[in-house]
């Protein structure tokens, strides 16, 4: 198997099965770890500006890679979009959403690993590695579009990496259209994928509990008779609701 | 009309030395853990001081609990769900560990491993949160007895409003000459709790059955509103796993027809358990009372009297057990807050309704009397203290009336003419000190020892939860941990948690 075949043909699958397992192993089995596990509480002055940035930087990038990826080009051109427009229109749009995405990373990044003290001893195993590869990813990202789209010459992924993302879906992925793409794009790819895989044993299944119903639900929640759910557990009790929470050592 | 069963609390002020023995082991029963290192679910703070987390009544910082909208409405101080959900990335409002304290621990080590030499080895103070050394700089109790008041109490925000009203100056000065009273908080377990209004994922909820208010540790997905939202500041994050951590009314105790910690070990026996029926249908009208001054009126009028043959047909057309309608009827809370009407909540301007009612601090006044000459045994001239401490009793009704003098002072006297009555009763001097506040003289026999020579029985009436519950109740007290998911040796290692 060559390295493309493997990085591109395989990986993907590997990862999104490790994804769609992972969630269910950790929905059934990690109530009590399943939050933002937010921070918030040790450290607020780097957070109030990081996080928001962050996420709305995010979900603006994750929407432009959605119409960069599933749309094909044949469809925008047949809206009558040229593709001179549509360049210039996802490099702006792209441009300013990932900077804000990248601003939000580098406080968040210096928040939790420079200025750590307070942060020391809540970071966990799992946090350091969704940390480091979600920066690969944002950064190869960043980079690649600025290399190729914004200083050079302009790459065009919609016709490459777009239709082999397209083809993991159709289970026949079309490898040779990603063994020419730039190395920074290839990196970000199999980067992201990695992402996918640390996903659900990450605090980033925050995502799936978006609480939309709380717009819709009566204001105060009462609830009968006695369910498991509601006791304070042995874990939480104990402390040992976790894997590897740290041990406070006295030195 | 709904009927619904609460359990409820009243703390006798007068009686509180301040001994933060109900702190220290409800801290033991329930956050000496790692992650809670700072929680207090119990916390007993000095007056006029500054609280735990420090100013914690400064709502303008927090905006906790409920306000009224353009329309009378009422609407979470933190505005309306969609500016909560905004600001979700992260909330502007809740306090840091800043506000609390940094919890530390001391080198202890040192002390054995330090090599033999010309000076004492000294255990240095360490960081919790870090595990650094650090200078210790706050406490969950810091200005206790006053210390340091010239800092502390004077940023209490109580006196501050007091401040706006004119009376600012003087009450630094007065206060620390005649008034200091500790005040024990946990959380209310409120009717019209801000904190359950708030949780984006519907993670906190009110129990039906009893109305104690808990904080579903595997539903709660960390969004913090919750710990703003509550006015008192008696929800907590836990720092290690993100989750919100609060006060539980000892249900697994209460279940058992037991009291909480708190009230089991407290050193004054000052605190009393017991049923109140309420309805259901008039918590939010009552909530909404526009002037905050009748709050209090309002919330007594939710109450529902457990001897009224119409309510008790309708407790049990709505499922309430006879033996907690006798409960309630034996509750010294009821007594205490209804009968009585010697006890206050904590600053009902939030909105909340809350359940754990005040008996206000007489002492201080006492003190007074002697001091202006009077005679503090004779209810004469207790009343025309109680009438002359403008500024104590401006301060007592910030914390427990919205502001409202006269109904403090009011309760105050009936406290006093217990005093009176009793000694009148023991030593054949004295005057009718009952008539001047509308109870009669076995009223306030009944008070005298309701409040004074009460045997556990008799402060704490908590009937059982009901024996269709019990096995699973027992199942979780005695359980094994294997059980479920997230029990010990259930980490997703398989490792046995330390
Ligand atoms: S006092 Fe308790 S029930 Fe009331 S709002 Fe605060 S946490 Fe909720
Ligand atoms: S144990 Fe009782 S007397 Fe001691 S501080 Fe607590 S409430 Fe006050």
């Amino acid at each position: 198997m060559s390295w493309s075949v493997a990085a591109f043909g395989v990986w993907p699958y590997v990862a999104l099965a490790v994804f769609v397992v992972g969630h269910v192993w950790r929905w059934r089995s990690d109530q009590m770890g399943w939050t933002t596990r937010s921070s918030q509480i040790s450290e607020k002055r780097l957070l109030a500006w990081g996080s928001p940035l962050f996420h709305v930087g995010m979900l603006a990038v994750l929407l432009g890679h959605a119409a960069g990826l599933l749309v094909p080009a044949s469809v925008t051109t047949a809206l009558g979009i040229s593709e001179h427009a549509y360049h210039l229109l996802a490099v702006t749009a792209g441009t300013i959403s990932g900077t804000v995405l990248a601003t939000g990373v580098v406080l968040l990044l210096l928040r939790r690993f420079v200025l750590k003290a307070r942060l020391r001893l809540v970071t966990r195993r799992a946090d350091v590695v969704m940390y480091v590869v979600s920066a690969v990813v944002i950064f190869c990202g960043m980079w690649a579009t600025l290399q190729h789209n914004v200083l050079g010459a302009g790459y065009d992924y919609r016709e490459t990496i777009a239709v082999w993302f397209r083809s993991i879906f159709a289970a026949n992925p079309s490898v040779d259209l990603m063994v020419g793409v730039p190395f920074l794009y290839q990196v970000h790819v199999v980067a992201a994928f990695a992402l996918i895989a640390v996903w659900p044993f990450s605090r980033l299944v925050h995502v799936w509990s978006v609480p939309v119903g709380y717009l819709t639900r009566p204001l105060i929640v009462y609830r009968a008779g006695r369910q498991t759910s509601e006791l304070v557990r042995p874990s939480a009790v104990s402390g040992s609701g976790g894997s590897d929470y740290p041990v406070r050592r006295a030195r | 009309m709904r009927v619904m069963a609460s359990v409820a609390m009243v703390m006798n002020l007068d009686k509180c030395l301040g001994c933060s023995t109900c702190s220290v082991t409800c801290k033991q029963t329930w956050t000496n853990r790692d992650g809670t290192d700072y929680v207090w679910f119990n916390n007993v703070e000095t007056r006029p001081g500054v609280g735990y987390p420090a100013s914690w009544e400064d709502q303008g910082r927090w905006r906790g609990g409920w306000g009224l909208d353009g329309s009378g409405r009422l609407r979470l101080r933190s505005g309306g769900r969609v500016r909560r959900l905004s600001r979700i990335f992260a909330n502007p409002e809740m306090p840091s560990l800043d506000d609390y304290y940094e919890p530390a621990t001391y080198d202890f080590d040192m002390l054995l491993s330090a090599p033999a030499g010309e000076h004492m080895p000294v255990a240095r103070p360490l960081s919790a949160v870090t595990g650094l050394p650090m200078a210790i700089e706050r406490g969950p109790n810091w200005d206790d007895d006053l210390g340091g008041s010239s800092i502390y109490a004077a940023s209490d925000p109580n006196l501050t409003a007091l401040h706006d009203q004119g009376l600012g100056d003087q009450v630094r000065l007065e206060f620390e000459k005649t008034f200091m009273f500790h005040l024990p908080r946990i959380c209310n377990h409120c009717l019209n709790p801000a904190c359950v209004a708030a949780c984006p994922s519907g993670a906190m909820y009110k129990r039906e059955q009893d109305g104690i208010v808990l904080a579903d540790q595997d539903r709660c997905r960390g969004w913090r509103m919750c710990v703003s939202a509550c006015p008192y500041k008696k929800v907590f994050m836990n720092r290690l796993t993100g989750k919100a951590e609060k006060c539980t009314f000892c249900f697994p105790r209460v279940e058992q027809g037991l009291p909480t910690v708190c009230a089991e070990t407290c050193v004054g026996r000052l605190r009393y358990l017991g049923l109140v029926l309420y309805d259901l249908d008039a918590v939010e009208q009552a909530a909404a009372t526009e002037d905050p001054t009748l709050l209090v009126e309002a919330q007594r009028a939710v109450f529902l009297d457990p001897n009224d043959p119409a309510v008790i047909a309708q407790a049990e057309a709505d499922g309430i057990a006879r033996d907690w309608i006798a409960a309630a009827q034996a509750s010294p809370v009821w007594a205490l807050v209804m009968k009585h009407k010697v006890a206050l909540p904590l600053h009902p301007e939030h909105r909340t309704l809350p359940m754990v009612w005040y008996i206000p601090p007489l002492s201080p006044v006492l003190t007074a009397t002697t001091q202006m000459g009077g005679d503090n045994t004779d209810a004469d001239d207790v009343f025309h203290a109680v009438a002359s401490m403008r500024i104590p009793m401006a301060y007592l009704a910030q914390l427990f009336t919205a502001g409202d003098v006269d109904l403090v002072a009011g309760t105050l006297m009936r406290l006093a003419a217990v005093r009176t009555h009793m000694r009148a009763l023991t030593t054949g001097v004295g005057r009718d000190a009952a008539t001047p506040v509308g109870l009669s003289g076995a009223d306030l026999e009944e008070l005298y020892r309701l409040l004074a020579i009460a045997k556990p029985a008799q402060r704490y009436v908590i009937p059982r939860a009901h024996r269709e519950d019990a096995a699973r109740l027992a199942s979780w007290v005695t359980g094994c941990a294997l059980d479920s998911p997230g029990g010990v040796g259930m980490s997703p290692t398989g490792a046995p948690a330390s």
